[in-house]
């Protein structure tokens, strides 16, 4: 574990994007507290510039705090990205380690599938699922699941396919252990680094899959978030810059910081590979 | 490859694009039937005020009254002749609709895309040829940030720049409506009215293909041809061109390939951004009528575009690389 932080660590972009992720989930924690009260309630004068009325980010075309909105919204985008993750990695993790374990067969059908869910245009497909589940939180999270897994399991399943032949394995299997304790208990282990990486950056493309879903105003209704609030500032954008430029930034920052995070887990994970990387370079 | 096999590897791809498309339209079908209510009155559009004759008459035409499997051959014998419906709100045959609009989408695309492999391609031989010095940092910064950044922020990002602030160029439509033009004037008002989205939807992938550009040419430039050729006494810069680009646009080509969907996917969030009449526009209107007629006419246009964008880059890459087995 030290040698892990001691590697993450050594990667100074790792270590600025995980300050900006903890203040980004703080902001998202404390906004009750922060902002009191709905943010979609008014708050001063619509069309406030920054700075005015005690706004610092201004107000929206209904008179609404464009702060409290980002900080609620930081709640529903980073909510949307974990849990759409969590969900999208079942998937993969199910698919790639059945195809990886059992190969023949089944690989084949199991990669022709994934493969067909990365060659359709997938944000097209995410719309389409979303408009006719009706914009809700469940859909929108299960949209971005359906077309965020196929990585995962291409992953898992290389990763199946290389450890499965191994000593370790094969012996589990001359012990009698069944199939399922094999795979959870022997195999993903195992394969949990590259998981873990990955999963950072899914984070990321989630959330910036529900901001383009909410910019197009298919966020949940009931749920303040980050593209809701740039989408509704693009028609004004020549009286009101703020409304649409700060919400951008906080997606910014935070995808930023996820993917920064992610190359630290990758450089920690595998020292090997980043002391190899940083001698290339 | 040898000539001889070429037939076979095409028909191969060929048959793989007709899967492709085929599963796109059962996709298409089954999600009718999965979404929640009476499928005649989702294919009507929900919030419409679709009355009972419409309604019988949906029903009559996808066969709502047969069993599951009827339905399905009806639905495909519809696409595959090039009916996708009829979009009751637009009073237009979707498949009209959509051929209205694909040649804006094209423009679109096609523009971001050469802009992107242009630029990046050379960014990233500049950054191959001085590594580690500020070129090359900074073009990983530039990528790490072009990956964060949403796409539709760009577009109005550059919107309040150029357009707003600076008044240098239009921020929405595809060309000035009301002035009468000469042909050339015409060509440069919609190439003035183009240069903001295709530069938006490029910009992301300027910053992909020249990541891949430097990765791929610095992994060339270590091989054996290449030595061979520094050490016949090729000059350097033809080492770079004839050798080593050339074999570094292998992977480039390749990746182009995958990425055509998320090009297509991104043109809807710049059309609706700059109101650019094409495809994704046409998505977004219909998202805001709630008209899923032309919605999954959209998903199936934009399907077959990335399949044969995705036929055109495995023939090309075939043809490029001598290499490549027929599979």
């Amino acid at each position: 574990m030290g040698g892990f932080w001691r590697n993450f660590c050594r990667n100074r972009g790792a270590v600025v994007g995980l300050v900006i992720l903890l203040l980004v989930i703080a902001t998202a924690v404390a906004a009750p507290w922060l902002f009191p009260g709905s943010p979609w309630d008014m708050a001063g004068m619509p069309f406030a510039p920054p700075g005015e009325m005690g706004m610092w980010l201004g107000t929206d075309s209904l008179g609404r705090d464009v702060a409290a909105g980002i900080a609620h919204g930081a709640r529903v985008s980073l909510l949307v990205g974990a849990v759409s993750t969590v969900v999208a990695l079942v998937i993969g993790i199910g698919l790639g380690a059945t195809a990886g374990y059992l190969g023949g067969v089944a690989d084949d059908i199991v990669m022709r599938f994934t493969e067909f869910f990365q060659t359709i245009p997938s944000f097209v497909l995410a719309i389409l699922l979303v408009a006719i589940f009706t914009p809700t939180i469940g859909s929108i999270v299960f949209a971005i699941a359906v077309v965020s897994w196929p990585p995962v399991a291409r992953v898992v399943r290389a990763e199946f396919l290389s450890l499965r032949s191994r000593e370790f394995v094969q012996a589990s299997e001359v012990l009698g252990k069944s199939r399922l304790a094999i795979v959870f208990g022997d195999i993903l282990p195992n394969a949990l680094s590259p998981i873990v990486v990955l999963s950072s950056l899914m984070v990321a493309s989630a959330i910036l899959l529900e901001s383009a879903l909410s910019f197009l105003g298919l966020g949940d209704p009931n749920l303040m978030s980050w593209g809701f609030l740039i989408g509704s500032g693009r028609s004004v954008i020549r009286i009101a810059w703020w409304m649409s430029v700060f919400p951008g930034i906080a997606i910014f920052l935070t995808v930023l910081s996820l993917n920064l995070v992610g190359e630290g887990l990758s450089d920690a994970l595998n020292p090997r590979l980043a002391r190899n990387r940083e001698g290339k370079a | 490859m040898e000539l001889s096999r070429f037939p076979a590897y095409l028909a191969g791809r060929l048959v793989k694009a007709a899967v492709v498309v085929l599963a796109i339209v059962v996709c298409n079908f089954f999600l009718i039937h999965a979404a929640p209510g009476d499928p005649a009155s989702i294919i009507a559009g929900q919030s419409g005020s679709a009355d009972a004759r419409f309604l019988e008459q949906l029903r009559a035409q996808f066969g709502l009254d047969q069993p599951l499997y009827m339905q399905l051959w009806l639905y495909l014998k519809g696409v595959l002749t090039l009916d996708l419906g009829f979009s009751h709100r637009q009073q237009a045959s979707v498949a009209a609709l959509l051929w209205d609009r694909l040649p804006a989408t094209l423009l679109l695309t096609g523009a971001a895309f050469l802009f992107a492999i242009a630029i990046g391609v050379t960014m990233g031989a500049l950054a191959a040829r001085r590594v580690g010095t500020w070129s090359d940092s900074v073009i990983t910064v530039l990528a790490l940030t072009f990956y964060a950044t949403p796409l539709f922020w760009v577009g109005l990002m550059l919107v309040l720049l150029f357009s707003v602030t600076l008044e240098w160029l239009p921020s929405f439509g595809m060309m000035s409506v009301g002035v009468e033009l000469s042909r050339i004037g015409r060509v440069l008002d919609i190439g003035k009215h183009l240069l903001l989205p295709a530069l938006t939807l490029g910009l992301f992938y300027v910053a992909v293909y020249a990541r891949l550009t430097r990765a791929t040419m610095l992994e060339v430039a270590d091989q054996d041809f290449v030595k061979t050729a520094r050490a016949k006494g090729v000059p350097e810069g033809r080492i770079l061109r004839r050798h080593v680009l050339r074999n570094a646009m292998l992977p480039v080509i390749t990746f182009a390939g995958i990425q055509a969907g998320q090009l297509i996917g991104g043109s809807i969030l710049v059309e609706t951004v700059f109101a650019w009449p094409g495809i994704g526009r046409l998505a977004f209107e219909a998202l805001l009528a709630r008209d899923y007629q032309v919605l999954m006419g959209v998903f199936f246009c934009t399907s077959v575009m990335v399949v044969l964008f995705n036929l055109i880059t495995d023939l090309l890459y075939a043809v490029v690389d001598p290499r490549v087995e027929v599979s």
